[in-house]
């Protein structure tokens, strides 16, 4: 701090804790102490006021004591002459000016104010708000909530997404506030919008300009105050909570774990008033850096935050040809100043590229050409060949592209990859080819969907407009293979087949690939193979915790499987997914080895001592936060229940997704309750120690849908056909006494098996 | 006989140099006027005059001369050195004895004058201790750690309990090395023992026992002193004080306090507030009660209640030749026997108070903790009744305003607040560069060298080159009166990366952190640096520096003999008690180096200090691999530019607030 931005902040923190109690007192005497207060999807209650006072504040009336905790933080401006020390009293300032925000906007809930209201809004990406009317009736996102918070998880903690930044205020210019969240997009970073200078927010300058804010473009517009600033540290207190293990009330451990694993940082656009002051104060508690486009006092001593923590960039005095540049090195030293790791790979394409642009939808009236669908067919094909066979960089569009093709039109394309390396190997074919979809869609304008021979690929009228061909499909493969996977990939080379011919023998080729790949995979059974994979990607997130992955139990979060650890391992041999020799048996059935129990004692660094691969029921595998489904003993019907991430309905445990996700994650190994990957619930080996799938009552309905060929494979395996409609949904009960009479009804072999206690 | 030294030979404060005129002019004498008569005894102060049996005194002064017993001259130097460190350590550990007697009788006695003002503080103590805490009220508390505290003074065998909050590696060394004081009295019982005609005649091991008695007061007695002062009168936090004779009023009665003990001084500023006296001062013509303190006494009262500091060691007499004060009361330690005639040519009355200390004339009104504050009100009314003896007064119109109460509980919380407090910013400040080193400058004045001179050459020199300056007792004092404990000083003299880290803390570039028991205040800090990381993993790591460069007393021995055990690099100015013997010299320091990291030196050049000090922390920082010490890399930070900013007027400060066009 100094002492001018003590002063400030100081002076911030008193108004809004006085504005705080004001808006309180009025709610309770409008609506009475026991009104309930809630964000929506979130098991944290108010999560930041939980994660540092461990309140669980449920009522208007549970907010009295916060605010009465946030006055007691608050001190005095210091004076002119003579001042005493204010860096720790202007942090405890900030912390009350949090507890104080996060107070406001959930009385604001209460009253309907939140999330904020904003004519002709749509959000990319859906909302959580379908009681305000349709999506595009008009209001901001608000507070980010559980589901997505989880599945935003893995890119977190595997480095796709760098890091957040919460931009507060409003831009130089509409252009320039376009160029700055398009430099963050770029670098895949996060980025929350909230704020305004004389009413006027970023929110604001990038609607009129057209640009998409929502969940699929990572670019989340809170609110047009300040106040609203607080739903980007409610996410922060969230990550430490869902990933770190750690519990309310743990607020030094929360916020030395946001210093430490949270790459964020807050841009401060426009002149800083005094509650922008007070909040930043707070963030800073939190090692989140301020950077501003204004003159303030820097403060660039280190150790409260990482690196300097005020950082002032005058506008003007930014070095650059036009503000386009001035922009971009604003983001740069933003970057610099929070440590962000950023890798990006410099992809030859006429459009912007990164991963935040992977969620853009291209809708049919903005599609200029499209390939696959129901209109015509695409399909993708990585193949390893000789060294000799492949010439580095080389692209062939064979056939016509799509400039011949109508406006809104559907043509046949192929796209064959073939790599050579001399530590490629047949195994990786598939796990490479499956980032063929990542990759593309990264490119803005693009749309990818599907994989193999239901490759569903759409260009948008803008990157057609911008030089886009298809040629470029060929550039950006070429470009990320080498940067993602230059270490077990030498050579790359691309053709892209349009010709009618050619794409029908490619296609036919491609088809006995993908066939012989599904007989390996069958193959691929734990029992045929001496090792598994550890995977420790989460540990920058959930120290504690460690996956291991066999060949019929991929990774909880669904992003790897044993080909995908192995891959892994041969690209970075000292990363994060080491080969387990599996060792001694001790206990095939629940799936003890020697060397996974040593294994997952050491890198859980002895919080747990043993584990086991397939049962539920003793020493389960841990989970980080990042799963798709959880999996929980219902022991009242003999079985389990599966819900779904994507699924906020009660359960018959009497708990939401985001409440039990509480009790599976953080590392913690608790006997009933599993995090897992919803491919594993196909595997023979799912919890085959404790009876397998048939143990399964309830199952949200999401995941009926959306693997339904799957599921049906594993009723006949299991012996019973009509197994999937036997087991309930949300939409059959949402309790235990329905459950059991639904069980009866249909009668579930769960009933009839052996007491799983 | 020497020259008398001019007013401003003796003194670098110009309020003393006034005062000093005015004793000149009256023909009184001082310490100053003393010590340019009564020069220093060659042979003693190079430490080669053994008294301690009656076969002498002799007098080893010849090459391979030796005593009537054939003592050498390295053993008699090593054991007049080892008998300082026992007195000095006997003064500060009684203290933390009393200290110990006040809190139980706190916890105990129905009706107390005192209470625990500070529970987290005792909770602190009393794990540390052992003490249970869990569903027991205050006061039961207080007592099982009084009782404990007083039985580590009497405890025969074992370690002293507060050996653990050294860093790990320090007390495995100690341990080692057999170091670790078994009890306090002990410890100076056996220096004394072995230091008697006849015993330990080896250097060296004497020095480790001198070592052993020192760590018995840093790490025990005065530990124990410090931490019960904060749970009886309050952990300090910065307020704002003033410092020198101006602090004394024209128009009030002026009562003087001075020592080294808390526990009267407290009383009496209690009873300064009451209505009764004040109204009773006001019947006899004072316009109200002014209390001031001198010397430790002051800096007790001054870092936890803000009473103004008349000034340090060599300002008692000059307060009494103010003319102004009608009352000084005096505790133990440093109380010059040349008060009492002094006091004589006004109407100022000494008033001692220590069972332990009576001066010939002075007023003797003994206190005890049991009925304190009724003692403290006699002494108040007494101080008043004198108020219409008072005559001409001269008080200088000099005092500077200061931010003091530096505890390292509150450092803990400034670097982070009340969520994170931690030492992490200190220990990168370090790391960076921003702040070169860190330089504790204690101790006490000494009249022999011109007053706070050498005191105010190496702080200024330190600020300049980025050296976080903290200090105790008397030093502190010096830099008060110098304006250096204020966050304005930062701004005015500190190098660009320490005024940046000021800045950002709002504090002083110079910490005043207590009396001179205190000091163990400072081994705490050290002790969580090395805990904090980033520094290495023990005292002797941190690039750190401890020094009293106008010392005088036998407490200053045992200080810097426990802060060289501790792992730090000490620096003793103005005189050398260990001349006479070049082995000594080389002992403890060379020696005391390759065994245990830290060493101690005695270097009476100012300029040698400074150097010798910055090339031993830009060596620890090289041994730490930090990056080289750079003052071009920082000063990038601060509200100068915002401060011009806000000035403009409306429209201009909006058109200026994007900066200049480039």
């Amino acid at each position: 701090m100094s002492r001018y931005i003590a002063t400030r902040a100081i002076t911030g923190a008193n108004m809004i804790v006085n504005e705080a109690e004001t808006l309180l007192q009025k709610a309770i005497a409008e609506k009475g102490s026991e009104t309930p207060v809630a964000f929506p999807n979130t098991a944290y209650y108010m999560p930041l006021i939980l994660g540092l006072t461990g309140r669980e504040v449920s009522t208007l009336g549970d907010l009295v004591p916060v605010l009465e905790q946030a006055r007691s933080m608050l001190h005095p401006v210091p004076s002119k002459q003579r001042w005493t020390p204010y860096l720790g009293e202007t942090l405890d300032s900030g912390i009350a000016t949090l507890l104080a925000e996060e107070s406001i906007e959930a009385v604001r809930f209460v009253q309907g104010h939140q999330p904020e209201r904003f004519p002709g809004f749509e959000l990319a990406g859906g909302t959580a708000y379908p009681a305000l009317g349709s999506n595009g009736d008009g209001h901001l996102n608000g507070p980010i909530d559980d589901i997505q918070l989880r599945s935003w998880g893995i890119q977190l903690v595997d480095g796709r997404m760098p890091g957040f930044a919460a931009i507060v205020g409003c831009a130089k210019s509409n252009e320039v506030a376009v160029k700055i969240v398009r430099e963050l997009q770029r670098r895949n970073i996060l980025t929350f919008l909230c704020g305004n200078v004389n009413g006027r927010s970023i929110i604001h300058q990038l609607q009129e300009e057209g640009v998409e804010m929502g969940y699929d473009t990572y670019i989340v517009p809170f609110g047009t105050d300040t106040v609203s600033a607080i739903y980007a540290l409610g996410f922060a207190t969230r990550s430490a909570l869902t990933f770190g293990g750690m519990k309310g009330g743990q607020s030094r451990e929360i916020l030395l774990y946001n210093r430490a694993r949270v790459f964020a940082f807050v841009l401060a656009l426009g002149e800083v008033d005094d509650l922008k002051y007070a909040t930043a104060a707070g963030a800073i508690s939190y090692g989140f850096p301020v950077i501003a486009d204004t003159v303030i006092p820097q403060i660039l001593p280190t150790g409260v935050t990482s690196y300097e923590h005020v950082i002032s960039m005058p506008w003007n005095e930014i070095p650059g040809e036009d503000d386009m540049q001035k922009a971009e090195r604003l983001v740069q030293k933003a970057i610099e100043v929070r440590g962000v790791k950023v890798q990006v790979a410099d992809v030859p394409v006429p459009v912007p590229y990164g991963s935040a642009f992977e969620g853009e939808v291209v809708r049919r009236a903005d599609m200029r050409v499209e390939f696959g669908g129901k209109n015509s067919r695409a399909f993708e094909y990585l193949r390893m060949v000789e060294m000799d066979e492949v010439e580095d960089g080389k692209i062939e569009v064979i056939g016509p592209d799509f400039d011949e093709a109508e406006a809104g039109g559907a043509m046949d394309v192929g796209i064959v990859i073939e790599v050579a390396g001399r530590k490629m190997q047949l195994d990786f074919e598939p796990v490479l080819e499956r980032q063929v979809h990542y990759f593309i869609n990264g490119a803005s304008g693009i749309q990818h969907i599907g994989q193999r021979d239901i490759a569903w690929i759409r260009i948008s009228k803008t990157a057609a407009e911008k030089g886009f061909t298809l040629r470029h499909f060929g550039d950006i493969l070429h470009a990320r293979f080498h940067a993602d996977f230059g270490s077990i990939v030498d050579k790359v080379q691309v053709k892209i087949i349009s010709d009618p011919e050619l794409h029908a023998d490619w296609l036919a080729q491609a088809r006995i690939a993908f066939d012989y790949r599904n007989q390996r995979l069958a193959d691929l059974t734990d029992d045929r193979v001496d090792e598994f994979y550890s995977c420790t990607l989460c540990q920058s997130f959930a120290p504690d915790h460690v996956c291991i992955v066999s060949p019929e139990r991929l990774g909880l979060c669904g992003a790897y499987n044993w080909l995908d650890c192995k891959a892994s391992f041969e690209i970075n041999p000292t990363g994060p997914n080491q080969p387990i020799t599996k060792g001694r048996a001790i206990d095939e059935l629940k799936g003890y080895w020697e060397g996974t129990n040593q294994y997952a004692g050491q890198a859980s660094h002895g919080s747990v001592q043993e584990v086991t691969m397939y049962s539920i029921m003793e020493n389960p595998m841990t989970a980080c936060g990042c799963f798709e489904c959880i999996v929980m003993v219902v022991p009242e019907a003999n079985g389990v229940m599966v819900v779904s991430r994507e699924d906020p309905s009660m359960t018959p445990a009497g708990m939401t997704f985001s409440t039990l996700a509480g009790i599976a994650g953080g590392g913690l190994q608790s006997p009933g309750v599993m995090g897992v990957g919803k491919f594993y619930l196909t595997s023979p080996k799912f919890i085959s120690a404790d009876g397998g799938f048939k143990r399964v009552v309830w199952m949200s309905s999401f995941l009926k849908q959306s693997m339904p060929d799957e599921f049906t494979t594993v009723a006949a395996r299991e012996g019973d056909p009509d197994l999937i409609d036997k087991i309930a949904d949300e939409t059959v009960c949402t309790d235990v006494e329905e459950l059991l009479a639904h069980l009866e009804r249909v009668g579930h072999p769960a009933l009839m098996m052996d007491p799983m206690f | 006989m020497p020259r008398a030294r001019t007013p401003e030979e003796r003194s670098a404060d110009p309020a003393a140099i006034q005062m000093l005129k005015l004793a000149e002019e009256s023909g009184l004498s001082t310490a100053f006027s003393r010590a340019d008569t009564m020069s220093p005894c060659p042979i003693g102060a190079d430490g080669l005059c053994c008294k301690n049996c009656f076969m002498g005194p002799c007098r080893v002064v010849k090459e391979g001369q030796v005593g009537v017993c054939g003592a050498t001259v390295e053993t008699i130097v090593a054991r007049n050195f080892a008998r300082a460190v026992a007195a000095g350590a006997a003064a500060h550990s009684d203290h933390g004895r009393d200290m110990a007697f006040t809190l139980k009788a706190a916890a105990t006695v129905k009706g107390s004058d005192y209470k625990v003002r500070d529970p987290y503080k005792l909770y602190s103590m009393a794990e540390t201790l052992g003490v249970p805490v869990d569903g027991r009220s205050v006061e039961e508390i207080a007592s099982d750690v009084a009782d404990i505290a007083i039985a580590q003074f009497g405890q025969q065998t074992g370690e002293v309990a507060y050996i653990k909050r050294a860093p790990a590696k320090r007390q495995k060394l100690w341990r080692e090395l057999n170091y670790v004081p078994r009890g306090i009295d002990r410890e100076v019982v056996d220096v004394l023992h072995r230091t008697h005609m006849g015993d330990d005649q080896e250097p060296d091991h004497i020095l480790d026992a001198a070592i052993r008695c020192a760590l018995s007061d840093g790490w025990a007695g005065s530990m124990l002193a410090t931490d019960i002062s904060d749970v009886l009168f309050g952990t300090p936090s910065p307020l704002v004080g003033q410092a020198n004779l101006g602090v004394l009023k024209h128009d009030e009665v002026n009562i003087v306090v001075h020592g080294h003990e808390p526990t009267l001084s407290e009383m009496i500023l209690a009873a300064t507030g009451d209505p009764e006296l004040l109204e009773y001062a006001s019947s006899k013509g004072a316009k109200g009660i002014n209390l001031a303190g001198i010397c430790c006494t002051s800096n007790e009262t001054l870092v936890r209640q803000g009473v103004p500091s008349a000034g340090n060691f060599l300002h008692q007499e000059l307060a009494i030749l103010t003319g102004a004060v009608e009352a000084m009361v005096v505790d133990v330690q440093c109380i010059m026997q040349a008060l009492v005639p002094l006091s004589e040519k006004f109407h100022t009355e000494v008033i001692t108070t220590s069972p332990k200390v009576k001066i010939s004339g002075a007023t003797h009104i003994e206190f005890d903790e049991h009925h304190a504050m009724q003692i403290a009100r006699q002494i108040v009314r007494r101080a008043i009744d004198n108020f219409a003896n008072r005559g001409e007064t001269h008080i200088p119109d000099v005092s500077s305003d200061l931010v003091a109460g530096f505890s390292h509980e509150y450092v803990n919380y400034a670097l982070g607040g009340v969520l994170r407090g931690s030492f992490r910013p200190l220990n990168d400040a370090i790391a960076a560069g921003r702040i070169r080193g860190v330089v504790a400058n204690i101790g006490c004045n000494n009249p022999r060298v011109t007053q706070d001179w050498q005191h105010r050459y190496l702080v200024t020199e330190f600020l300049k080159n980025d050296v976080l300056v903290v200090q105790t007792g008397c030093g502190a004092i010096a830099s008060a009166k110098e304006g250096y404990l204020l966050g304005e000083a930062a701004l005015e003299y500190a190098g660009p990366g320490l005024r940046e880290v000021c800045e950002a803390v709002g504090m002083p570039p110079v910490l005043h952190m207590g009396s001179c028991v205190d000091n163990s205040r400072i081994l705490t800090v050290l002790s969580q640096m090395a805990s904090e990381g980033g520094l290495g993993d023990d005292i002797s790591d941190i690039p750190a520096v401890g020094m009293a460069p106008e010392w005088m007393s036998e407490k200053a021995m045992a200080i810097a003999t426990y802060a060289a055990a501790s792992g730090a690099y000490v620096i003793m100015g103005t005189t050398n008690p260990v001349k006479g013997s070049e082995e000594v010299s080389r002992l403890i320091s060379e020696g005391w180096r390759d065994k245990f990291g830290g060493r101690l030196e005695f270097i009476t050049d100012p300029d040698e200090i400074l150097q010798n000090t910055l090339a031993h922390i830009d060596e620890r920082r090289e041994a730490l691999k930090l990056p080289k010490y750079d003052a071009s890399k920082w000063g990038k930070s601060g509200d100068a530019r915002m401060l011009e900013l806000v000035e403009l007027p409306f429209a201009e400060r909006q058109a200026a607030l994007y900066g200049e066009m480039v």
